[in-house]
């Protein structure tokens, strides 16, 4: 038995994969629900209505939704370079605590149409620098950035714990570690009234759209595809290889960190330990489920959202740990992996 | 200064550094070993939580320490037959297949475990190895208290690190492996099985991977919680490039860095003014550190990271 790559790929197997890839992992996580001894398509149904029954969770699903689009799309236009960002988590927390500290300090008194605009730019910049550390490590050294993102999560987290515990505590928080909080007037305005939902989402999906753009229709989308297809190939071609991975890596640590920037203004007003149950991990899922599309992101990360708002309220009914979320994310990953390498061989004897 | 040389003097201090070291030595063993036949392994974190997991729940449900580590290699085993298939039989990214297993794996075992043990208010707890002490070796001066206060998986660890260096560079298999991780095509000239091989390694690996997170649960501490396996799978992927790919020098990394780890403990308690969490963050510089220092030097193997087809190049 051996794989044979398809000359040609049909548009109808492009479309497939993913939809094939999350019906495979959510038959298999029904086998993790059946093993528990609850019913599977009970629990199914009961996700769905948990994340979409009402218009208070459906607006619920889209604010989660929100934070997991920006990490996806840090995720897919860095991995499109071949630029292995791991550490959307890291950067997600850095861009949170950087609108906490200048949004509660700096700008605690200005007006909403400055405050807004000025702290979202704050956040992308503070996820950008943490980026580019282990990008500049790679280029200089050559150590795998793989390794050294996912390292500087760990060492993100607990610098954000260090402030939120000192010069940034809010002394009115009855002793629990919590940054002070930003201005009311600089929290981003409500989509839908009477919701959590904010213009956070608007914005995410505008920078789906005009990522889509840049990367199809612009020098740099085609650079910075052409350095993740081939690093030599690129730099025979004249691309300017560093500076074209630099700026791939500041738009993905910047939309990180902007992700975090948005849950604080569009949620919180302030930043915990928290603050993401693993938003920057969960980022690469959608991320690969997209295909790296930046419109798929939308869809991928509208999918993610459900099965974690949804799975709490089923959790609740069927005595089913809400980690099954997790899991068939997790394993929709992997799924995904399988599909799309299905939808580029094919099997010969 | 004086403090510092009290600590380093102390026998406390280099017994936890054993015990500090001993997760680590057996997750940068493992990855050492997938690495050598070509396969980077990122599921090692999640294998690790995987182990300390299931070894706990084993030991929990009624099974002997030992029979809960076995447990959990074999769980290691089974992720990383999966991770072999992913990465080996189709090719796929080693990073992204890695990422995978990790996210895959560590949910499944906080869910398996929320499901099987019920939320109760304080952790239920299991009765962790004792530390033994070999006649002949615990009256040895200084050397004799530190190692009595180890437990048996930490001699394992030891000998292990030993036995692997043996295997690698002196037996057959070893260099079979290693001419897997250089040169597949070569190595299958030489009647080598390069896609047998990388399933081997990646699957003896993965298993002394979950050892060392059962170190966690079985030894070092009595009971599970989520994310207590805190980035050492990622630190055992950062040793083994300053290991340079060489056991030997996988067990002095782990030493030096369990070294650097203790001491910070220690320092902690007798420093004031300076945020823990600074204390916190040196294991994760360090191997940042670590990894800058070592990759220009590091021998790595050629074919790492580059899936094998057979009459395809």
């Amino acid at each position: 038995m051996r794989f044979e790559r398809r000359e040609h790929r049909p548009l109808f197997l492009v479309v497939l994969t993913p939809l094939l890839a999350v019906a495979a992992a959510l038959a298999l996580s029904g086998l993790l629900i059946a093993a528990a001894g609850a019913p599977v398509f009970e629990a199914y149904w009961r996700i769905l209505v948990g994340a979409f029954g009402s218009r208070l969770s459906a607006t619920e699903t889209l604010t989660r939704a929100t934070p997991l689009m920006l990490t996806g799309l840090a995720a897919a236009v860095a991995f499109r370079a071949r630029v292995w960002n791991i550490g959307g988590e890291g950067q997600f927390y850095l861009g949170a605590i950087a609108v906490a500290a200048v949004g509660s300090r700096l700008l605690a008194e200005a007006p909403g149409y400055l405050s807004i605009p000025l702290l979202l730019f704050t956040g992308a910049i503070a996820g950008m620098l943490l980026l580019i550390l282990p990008l500049w490590l790679r280029l200089r050294f050559s150590v795998d950035e793989v390794v050294t993102s996912l390292l500087l999560n760990f060492v993100a987290v607990l610098f954000v714990s260090m402030l939120i515990d000192g010069p940034l505590k809010d002394p009115l928080a009855f002793g629990w570690p919590q940054s002070q909080s930003v201005s009311d007037a600089a929290m981003l305005p409500k989509l839908v009234a009477r919701s959590r939902l904010h213009w956070g989402f608007g914005i995410a999906l505008v920078l789906a759209v005009v990522i889509h753009i840049v990367q199809s229709r612009t020098v740099f989308g085609l650079k910075s595809r052409a350095a993740g297809l081939s690093p030599e190939g690129a730099v025979f071609a004249g691309v300017p290889l560093a500076r074209t991975l630099l700026l791939v890596a500041c738009l993905s640590g910047g939309l990180a960190g902007l992700a975090g920037a948005v849950e604080v203004l569009g949620v919180k007003g302030y930043v915990t330990t928290d603050l993401s149950p693993g938003f920057g991990y969960s980022g690469i899922v959608v991320a690969m489920l997209a295909g790296l599309h930046p419109l798929g992101v939308v869809l991928a990360a509208l999918f993610t959202a459900t099965m974690f708002v949804g799975a709490d309220g089923m959790s609740r009914a069927l005595k089913i740990p809400t980690y099954i979320a997790d899991v068939t994310v997790a394993l929709s990953l992997i799924t995904m992996l399988v599909a799309v390498f299905f939808a580029q061989y094919r099997i010969r004897r | 200064m004086s403090i510092v040389l009290d600590i380093v003097a102390s026998i406390g201090l280099w017994a936890a550094v054993l015990r500090i070291a001993t997760p680590l030595i057996f997750g940068t063993l493992g990855a050492l070993l997938c690495e050598r036949a070509g396969v980077l392994n990122l599921g090692i974190e999640g294998i690790m939580t995987f182990g300390a997991m299931i070894g706990w729940l084993a030991v929990y449900q009624g099974a002997d320490l030992w029979t809960g580590l076995l447990v959990a290699a074999l769980s290691g085993a089974v992720f990383g037959l999966l991770h072999a298939a992913l990465t080996v039989t189709l090719g796929l990214s080693q990073h992204v297949s890695g990422l995978g297993v990790t996210l895959f794996a560590s949910s499944l075992s906080y869910y398996l475990f929320r499901l099987l043990v019920p939320l109760s208010g304080s952790p239920p707890t299991i009765e962790p190895f004792a530390p033994l002490s070999v006649p002949g070796l615990a009256d040895l001066p200084f050397i004799g208290p530190v190692l009595s206060a180890q437990t048996p998986p930490t001699y394992l660890a030891l000998l292990l690190a030993l036995g692997l260096a043996y295997a690698i560079f002196r037996t057959p298999l070893g260099l079979a492996i290693r001419m897997t991780g250089e040169n597949p095509h070569a190595a299958e000239a030489q009647g080598v099985d390069p896609m047998a091989v990388r399933y081997g390694a990646v699957i003896v690996g993965s298993a002394l991977m979950a050892v060392g997170g059962a170190f966690l649960t079985l030894s070092a501490f009595n009971s599970f919680f989520p994310t207590m396996v805190q980035g050492r799978g990622w630190i055992s992927i950062a040793l083994v490039v300053f290991a340079s790919w060489r056991p030997g020098r996988a067990l002095f990394g782990a030493l030096l860095f369990a070294f650097f780890d203790a001491f910070q403990l220690r320092l902690q308690t007798v420093v004031d003014g300076v945020p823990y969490q600074l204390f916190l963050m040196t294991p994760y510089i360090l191997s940042i550190v670590a990894l800058c220092v070592m990759a220009r030097h590091a021998r790595v193997p050629q074919a790492l990271m580059q899936p094998y087809r057979r009459g395809e190049r």
